[in-house]
């Protein structure tokens, strides 16, 4: 793994959420780094605090303690070359699909013309199996496609880092799977380096270069697997001993962050991150 | 039969067959003009006072449209402050439920003192404030019910405030905003009549159903009442108009 450069770096960030009881800790001195181009999946129990690690990496929400970086920079407001597309597709019902995927470059700048604009969005849509689709609204199309539609809008303005938040959870198991393999299109079309929050070990094992698996809340990084399929990947990846194994470790790591088993108890033999108490 | 024919044709037909009970019935009781006028002895006051109908109508329809206006940007106005600000929300709202609870009817004889002689303005006025109440509830839980993740998808581009409010928050509050200006325009009709009856001046439809009163002639105050009638639906599908110009993507096809 290639560390000599991350693309996103956090550095020991804690996090907290002001509550009428007092402090809410989420996060504890988390630490990770993403390599340029790779994908990283962050699975963990529920209300560990993976959708403020994403507001956080985009700059929505600035940390208490630590710091994030983007690209060499410190991340303190949003930037415009981040991508996020979200659980609900938070597609714009008074616009067409086109218009909607157009969105960005309402508000970023673009070194891109009006028509290379165009055609781009033509290009992406047809990419994840819209074509034909751009001029219906979003409230003619099924919740699967709406989801392909935000994503298309969420690298239109070809940003270096997509951030995904659970964009596949509320779909049925086939659409997923589906989408899954759009993501692997998209990205052989065109790299990026993309941050995924899942609940879906399946999802994670079959999309990221690694996998990282936070504690329960407050959250650090507790455990990176390092994903070892090689070449194109197919959904038959997700049926080999291999992926059992790999499954299983994760499965064995969010039981631990939850509290339910101890390392002890691990089925396989893991390698605990270094991360893991860097404060 | 198909959309376009139904949309035009069922208003007619009901509109006729309803005109046709309320003649035979007042037939069949044999009741006078002065407990009850027929639609047929309201033709020939139309045709005796067109003049006076034109002039009057017009003079309510534009202080009503204006009040309306009116309450329509001091209604956004209120509703985006309550609609941003929890403070301005939590302070203002008992003010506005009070304010919305007075009978207007009680406001006419103040406001008409405290503006003697200003009729077009008094009556503008109580159009407004008899209808911009729905205006600015709706305009504020419409943004203050946005979902987070519409601000975020934009914020993380780098959007500023104003940008957020123009491409999402008002896009997004217009179908609540054209729900509510569906009740404004006939509470302003109502209000400019109001002015017109209560604080009598000379001028509108309220003043032709005053004069008719006071003359008691009675299938007269009958054909004012159809004009206003007539002149409320209009203003309402005016406005129904301007939500299919506007607001149309919230209309889902008919399955």
């Amino acid at each position: 793994m290639n560390t000599a450069n991350p693309m996103i770096e956090l550095k020991s960030v804690t996090h907290a959420y002001k509550t009428k009881a007092g402090p809410l800790p989420v996060l504890d001195a988390l630490t990770l780094q993403i390599p340029e181009n790779s994908f990283c999946a962050v699975v963990g129990p529920s209300g560990c605090g993976k959708s403020t690690l994403t507001r956080l990496v985009s700059g929505l929400m600035k940390p208490n303690e630590g710091e994030v970086w983007l690209h060499d920079q410190k991340v303190t407001s949003p930037r415009p070359t981040v991508g996020m597309a979200f659980q609900n597709p938070v597609l714009l019902e008074w616009r067409t699909i086109l218009q909607n995927v157009m969105l960005p470059f309402e508000i970023v700048k673009s070194p891109m013309s009006k028509a290379e604009a165009h055609d781009r969005a033509m290009h992406l849509l047809d990419l994840v199996g819209l074509a034909g689709f751009e001029g219906k609204r979003p409230s003619e199309l099924s919740g699967g496609m709406r989801q392909r539609a935000s994503l298309c809008r969420s690298i239109i303005h070809k940003p270096d880092v997509l951030i995904l938040d659970e964009p596949f959870g509320a779909l049925d198991a086939f659409t997923r799977e589906d989408l899954w393999c759009t993501m692997h299109d998209l990205r052989e079309a065109e790299p990026f380096t993309c941050l995924l929050i899942t609940h879906d070990l399946r999802e994670s094992v079959f999309l990221a270069d690694q996998v990282i698996v936070l504690s329960g809340r407050p959250a650090h990084a507790q455990y990176v697997l390092d994903v070892d399929i090689t070449g194109k990947r197919t959904l038959d990846d997700l049926y080999t001993p291999k992926a059992a194994e790999m499954l299983a470790t994760l499965r064995h790591q969010i039981q631990v962050a939850q509290g339910r088993a101890t390392d002890a108890d691990a089925p396989l033999d893991g390698h605990p991150t270094k991360a893991e108490g860097a404060a | 039969m198909n959309e376009t024919a139904r949309k035009i044709l069922a208003p007619i037909v009901f509109i006729v067959g309803i005109l046709a009970l309320w003649e035979f019935a007042v037939w069949y009781n044999q009741l006078p003009d002065f407990r009850m006028a027929s639609p047929s002895d309201l033709f020939p006051h139309y045709a005796e006072f067109a003049d006076l109908f034109i002039v009057k109508s017009w003079e309510t329809l534009w202080r009503t449209v204006v009040g309306l206006a009116l309450a329509v940007v001091v209604g956004t106005l209120i509703g985006m402050l309550m609609g941003f600000s929890r403070f301005a929300r939590d302070g203002l709202y008992p003010i506005l439920v009070g304010f919305n609870a007075i009978p207007k009817a009680t406001v006419v004889p103040i406001v008409a003192l405290m503006f003697v002689g200003q009729h077009d303005f008094n009556t503008i006025l109580i159009a407004f404030m008899i209808s911009f109440f729905p205006i600015a509830v709706s305009v504020s839980i419409g943004l203050s019910t946005l979902e987070p993740e519409y601000r975020d998808i934009l914020r993380s581009l780098g959007a500023s405030n104003t940008t957020i409010f123009w491409k999402i928050a008002l896009p997004k509050t217009l179908p609540e905003f054209f729900g509510a200006l569906k009740v404004a325009v006939t509470l302003a009709f109502i209000g400019t009549n109001l002015m017109e009856i209560v604080s009598p001046h000379g001028r509108g439809l309220g003043d032709l159903f005053d004069s008719a009163r006071i003359s008691s002639d009675y299938p007269l105050m009958f054909a004012v009442l159809f004009a206003m009638a007539a002149l409320g639906i209009v203003l309402f599908y005016i406005v129904v108009f301007l939500e299919r110009i506007f607001a149309g993507w919230a209309e889902r096809a008919p399955n």
